[in-house]
């Protein structure tokens, strides 16, 4: 067994205390939400009978301690119980919202990446310049500006008076028919059916929401590329490379950029996985199928069993990711060691 | 339900669904494609096709009202604004032809329309419909509760004589049992499929009719995404009435106002559901708006008798004078519905709602409240819930503001949605709050059960008159056209009015835009009736 691969298998060894904690701090924390999702489902005219009733079906009337080994006893056996408010189990539900959500982010970093990384190099190499200033402004236009302002600006420019952007309704206009599910990702599922119709269509669906929260991510990638670019520019090596008389590019891509790199792929992490959830206000005004919004919903409504779904399906979502930025590291960067000691 | 893309073309391709399949031809821009598909929007979540699961809420009622038929409907009339409403005073058939109610009152018999079939094609008998009451009085939570406002409790209540006769036994005599047949409750599945379904475990087929439409009405549902859109497919078999102009109705949920005030002005969207006040007033003119005030339903100010201030006459008489009524109308209705204060102290009608003989006077205000022990003025917590803001927090702020200069001091207290109905209706320990109760069954008497009656559900200020208790039950079943019926009833408003357990605001109003889309009917249960819908 290679060294890397041991490392990773150790890394993941220690993912399961952490998803153990979550199990319960996840159990213990949505019984403490105020309200009482039983008398919540029962209706506008429910009477103490129903709601007794509706306590047992849901088996909210088991002492805490019996209710937890019952879930525990489901989440074994992969049953991560019923969501009411969406009346769907909650894997299907997560199946079918995770992909979403994952698909939006997904681009709308990959749109910030190749704005924010090139801008900050760019900045950091010309200090106090012009395109440094537009830089700052950029950036902190973006960051200032709400997600849901920008989204519904959008959506009046492009949509209402121009009418060149879709319909913001969703992952798909109503008069396409959503691709065979493989990944849930309808780019990704629509190329692979050769189905160029629908995945331009997705596309189009994904612009301007993917526009809105690349304009909100791109402050902390580009302030952060500028500050290791300006780090790394300043660092003795580069002053021997340059005194080497390597070429000016060489020396900024080849040893200062890909030093510099470190700190932006950590917050690159960090920007993934709080976008992931925060993204509910982009969520609700491009009416995308996504899970910021379920989570959101379910907590209104003290739905357990979507609320417990949601945060499992993070905590597995931040260990994988986090794995991925450490394997990340060890490319960018062969002195940072994964061994297993 | 599932419906892949290769099923679909497939059933295009065998010409079953005719033209109903052009929407969903991949290339039609959506202006060429919808000649006779209705997209709408609304702000909510469907979440099951079966009114009688555990948990559905209420936009999913307008399933059973789109999907299934009930033994009788009501009819239809035009209102004021030109739209169309449902009309109470008038019960017409739906699947069955005719029926006849016994000298006593206790039999009614039912003949249904032999022509009715469910959307399988086998037809709708007797023994279908006896199986859905059982069902629905069996099921518990909200459809047993709504039954039993008809006086429809027991399975053996119910009995199928033949294929097309249908009996009703009831235990007693009473003019809300017909309506309250007309309710989207009691609905009619098909037995047998549904029996084909069924587990030990499930007797009823809950899981296979939340997610599948079985019954004999205008639409049936043909695919269900829950959280983005409910597809409704036109049953060209109906026989309950005239059938859709429409082939099929698209219901996206999209959550924001403004995306959905977008898609509704730009006509990418022809009918947008439920919009808020704010929206309703400015948008009409540019597309058809019609606000249609709820029946039955009345924005109130909760005062609780259990707490102490409230329990003087004179201090609730004070802060019925001391609310800004035209100002709360303006600013958190955007004037939609119909103002409920400044009527005649003399009760002439059994018309309800009806106006309070209070109005807007400070002096008056001051006048009551030096009468009182609290002449000096107390302070209360103003509670009212954050799923509500829209109409609850200008409301609440305005209030506040007037009743400082009472020296009554109110903080406002925003309770979560989940808990607000536990606060307010269940433990009823929210001192000063507001409510917003809306009955189905249109009669004064009923809005009374629920919302004045020690103990009910809706009386969230725990008020209890002893001539009430005895007026309500004399009342609630009594005919509307018994000569006892009206005398008695405005005596509850008489007593309503001077104990003052809430303070009437204003009716509110159901609000949805068109633009593209004619025949669009309010209904009491305040979800989309599409079977009226057509292009245009």
């Amino acid at each position: 067994m290679s060294p890397r691969l041991k490392g990773i298998l150790f890394r993941m060894a220690q993912a399961i205390p952490v998803v153990i904690g979550v199990v319960i701090i996840g159990f213990v924390l949505t019984r403490a939400l105020p309200g009482d999702p039983a008398v919540y489902f029962a209706g506008a005219a429910a009477d103490a009978a129903s709601i007794a009733e509706i306590r047992k079906t849901l088996g909210l009337d088991l002492p805490l301690p019996q209710q937890f080994l019952i879930y525990v006893g489901d989440l074994l056996s992969g049953d991560f119980g019923e969501s009411i408010s969406t009346g769907q189990p909650v894997i299907a539900d997560l199946a079918s919202r995770l992909p979403a959500s994952l698909e939006l982010t997904l681009v709308a970093l990959l749109l910030s990446c190749a704005i924010a990384i090139p801008l900050g190099v760019m900045a950091a190499t010309r200090p106090g310049s012009l395109i440094d200033h537009a830089c700052r402004v950029l950036v902190t236009a973006g960051v200032s500006l709400p997600t849901f302002f920008t989204g519904v600006v959008l959506i009046y420019l492009f949509y209402y008076l121009l009418g060149i952007a879709p319909s913001p309704l969703g992952r798909l206009d109503f008069i396409y028919i959503e691709p065979d599910r493989i990944t849930g990702f309808y780019l990704i599922d629509s190329a692979l059916a050769g189905d160029g119709e629908t995945f331009l269509a997705a596309l189009r669906q994904l612009v301007l929401p993917a526009i809105t929260l690349a304009l909100f991510t791109l402050a902390p990638i580009a302030r952060m590329t500028r500050a290791a670019m300006l780090g790394a520019l300043s660092a003795d090596f580069v002053r021997t490379a340059r005194a080497a008389g390597l070429t000016g590019r060489t020396v900024r891509y080849t040893y200062a950029f890909r030093n510099a790199l470190l700190p932006v792929v950590t917050t690159l992490g960090m920007v993934f996985s709080f976008t992931l959830g925060a993204n509910v206000l982009v969520e609700k005004v491009f009416a995308w199928p996504g899970i910021g919004t379920y989570a959101v919903e379910a907590l209104v409504v003290s739905d357990y069993a979507a609320v417990q779904g949601f945060v499992l399906a993070m905590a597995f979502l931040f260990v994988a990711l986090n794995l991925v930025i450490d394997v990340t590291y060890t490319l960018i960067d062969p002195r940072i060691g994964f061994e297993a000691s | 339900m599932t419906l892949t893309r290769r099923e679909l073309l497939k059933i295009g391709g065998g010409g079953v669904l005719g033209a109903g399949i052009l929407p969903f031809l991949k290339v039609l821009p959506a202006a060429a494609a919808t000649d006779d598909v209705i997209v709408g929007v609304h702000g909510q979540t469907i979440n099951s096709l079966d009114i009688h699961r555990t948990g559905t809420n209420r936009p999913s009622y307008q399933v059973a009202v789109n999907c299934y038929d009930r033994l009788v409907s009501f009819g239809t009339k035009t209102t004021p604004d030109g739209g169309l409403s449902y009309d109470y005073s008038k019960i017409e058939p739906e699947l069955a032809e005719s029926w006849t109610i016994s000298d006593d009152g206790l039999t009614m018999t039912f003949k249904l329309n032999p022509k009715a079939v469910f959307q399988d094609g086998s037809r709708v008998t007797a023994e279908d419909v006896k199986w859905s009451f059982d069902r629905a009085v069996s099921a518990g939570g909200f459809p047993t509760v709504q039954m039993k406002a008809g006086g429809l409790v027991r399975p053996d209540q119910f009995t199928a004589v033949d294929d097309e006769t249908f009996v009703i036994t009831l235990d007693r005599s009473s003019k809300l049992t017909l309506p309250d047949l007309a309710v989207p409750v009691p609905y009619i599945l098909n037995s047998r499929i549904a029996k084909a379904n069924a587990t030990a475990d499930d007797p009823w087929a809950m899981e296979y009719v939340h997610k599948n439409t079985i019954g004999s009405g205008a639409y049936k549902v043909v695919r269900w995404d829950p959280g983005q859109q409910l597809v409704y497919e036109r049953n060209d078999a109906w026989t309950g009435g005239p059938l859709p102009g429409i082939k099929r109705l698209v219901l996206r949920e999209v959550p924001s106002q403004a995306t959905r005030r977008a898609l509704i002005t730009r006509g990418d969207a022809q009918l947008s559901f439920n919009i808020p006040n704010k929206d309703a007033k400015e948008l009409s003119g540019d597309v058809k708006v019609f606000s249609t005030p709820i029946e039955n339903s009345i924005y109130v100010v909760g005062v609780n008798h259990k707490f102490e201030p409230f329990q003087d006459p004179d201090v609730r008489k004070a802060l019925a004078y001391a609310i800004p009524y035209e100002e709360i109308f303006q600013a958190a209705a955007y004037g939609r519905g119909n103002p409920m204060w400044g009527g005649s102290a003399d009760i002439d009608s059994i018309d309800w709602p009806r106006k309070s003989p209070y109005s807007t006077d400070m002096d008056k205000a001051r006048e009551h409240l030096e009468k009182s022990a609290f002449a000096k003025g107390f302070e209360v917590p103003f509670s009212i819930s954050l799923g509500q803001t829209d109409w609850m927090e200008p409301t609440a702020l305005l209030i506040q503001e007037s009743l400082a200069k009472l020296g009554i001091k109110s903080e406002i207290d925003k309770i979560p949605g989940a808990n607000w109905r536990t606060a307010s209706l269940v433990e009823k320990r929210l001192p000063l709050h507001l409510e917003g109760f809306g009955g189905w069954l249109n009669y004064p008497c009923y809005y009374f059960f629920w919302a004045y009656k020690d103990g009910h559900l809706f009386n969230s200020s725990n008020y209890r008159n002893e001539e009430i208790e005895t007026l309500v039950d004399e009342t609630l079943h009594l005919p509307v056209d018994d000569p006892d019926y009206a005398p008695k009833v405005k005596r509850m408003f008489e007593i309503a009015f001077e104990d003052l357990p809430r303070i009437p605001l204003w009716q509110p109003a159901l609000n949805v835009a068109t633009n593209g889309a004619t025949g669009y009917e309010y209904w009491f249960h305040r979800q989309l009736d599409a079977r009226k819908l057509a292009k245009g």
